[in-house]
């Protein structure tokens, strides 16, 4: 069943995956991606990792892939350019994807993760272990993580300022 | 029975290999931004798999970190690209070559 489950995710997953390359039209790029992200939360679930689940439809879904959508209709990129495979590009994109796909099969097969059954208790359903770790062991990466967000808040105000003022502004 | 690590692991690199593909072969920057953001989910997945397999919760901490790391630079990404595009009225890369000679 969970098999079942799995492969219909992976496959659901890489369509859209696909579909966020190859898709000509900026907005049916950001589409798939959704369906993309929703796919992996999917996967999340089946992984028992709820909490990461969840923030990724949230965070993702709710907030990077509204931005983008945002954006694309802000610079009214419809009718995009088809993609053009070109054939330095397109090989030197063959060759590297199948590098690193051969690279982590192989790694696979002499790390032996073939046989590493799961482990018994599913650590990430537990919403209690996290935010232990969270406010224990990671408590300098969040305080570091709240400032790194008040200074990407702070860039961009100040990127998507007027860059050119008019010269009689006060 | 749940499936074995290494299905997670090679769906994880295929995702991968699709978002490196995206960003070698468009040329439109907001879409070569959504093909990192599909590598950058494909790390995440790689993570929580073996943060479950493993019996620890250090990766899933560490998607924590990465998905809060993500929303900052998505916004400001989005913005960069939004002054790129006041300042030469083009996101097409293949036009944006000033510092390419």
């Amino acid at each position: 069943m969970e098999h079942i489950a799995f492969t219909g995710l992976s496959v659901f997953t890489l369509a859209f995956a696909a579909g966020v390359v190859l898709s000509k039209n900026a907005v049916n790029g950001a589409m798939c991606l959704l369906l993309c992200l929703a796919g992996v939360a999917g996967l999340f679930l089946q992984l028992h990792a709820y909490l990461l689940a969840f923030i990724l439809i949230l965070v993702y879904a709710g907030a990077v892939v509204a931005l983008f959508l945002f954006i694309i209709m802000l610079l009214d990129m419809q009718g995009g350019q088809p993609v053009r495979l070109r054939g330095l590009q397109a090989f030197a994109g063959a060759v590297a994807a199948g590098l690193l796909v051969t690279g982590l099969n192989l790694l696979a097969v002499r790390g032996r993760l073939f046989d590493t059954p799961p482990d018994g208790h599913s650590v990430g359903a537990s919403l209690r272990l996290y935010s232990y770790q969270l406010f224990t062991t990671y408590l300098l990466p969040v305080q570091v993580m709240g400032f790194l967000l008040l200074i990407a808040m702070l860039g961009v105000i100040v990127l998507s300022r007027r860059t050119r003022e008019p010269e009689d502004a006060p | 029975m749940t499936p074995a690590l290494e299905a997670y692991v090679m769906l994880s690199a295929a995702l991968f290999a699709i978002g490196f593909l995206g960003v070698l072969v468009r040329r439109n920057t907001l879409v070569i931004f959504m093909c990192l953001e599909l590598m950058l989910v494909a790390a995440s997945l790689a993570l929580v798999a073996f943060s479950r397999f493993n019996g620890t919760e250090d990766g899933d901490v560490f998607v924590f970190f990465i998905l809060t790391v993500a929303a900052a630079e998505v916004a400001v990404g989005l913005a960069i690209i939004v002054a790129l595009f006041r300042a030469r009225q083009t996101i097409q890369v293949d036009q944006l070559d000033s510092l390419k000679h």
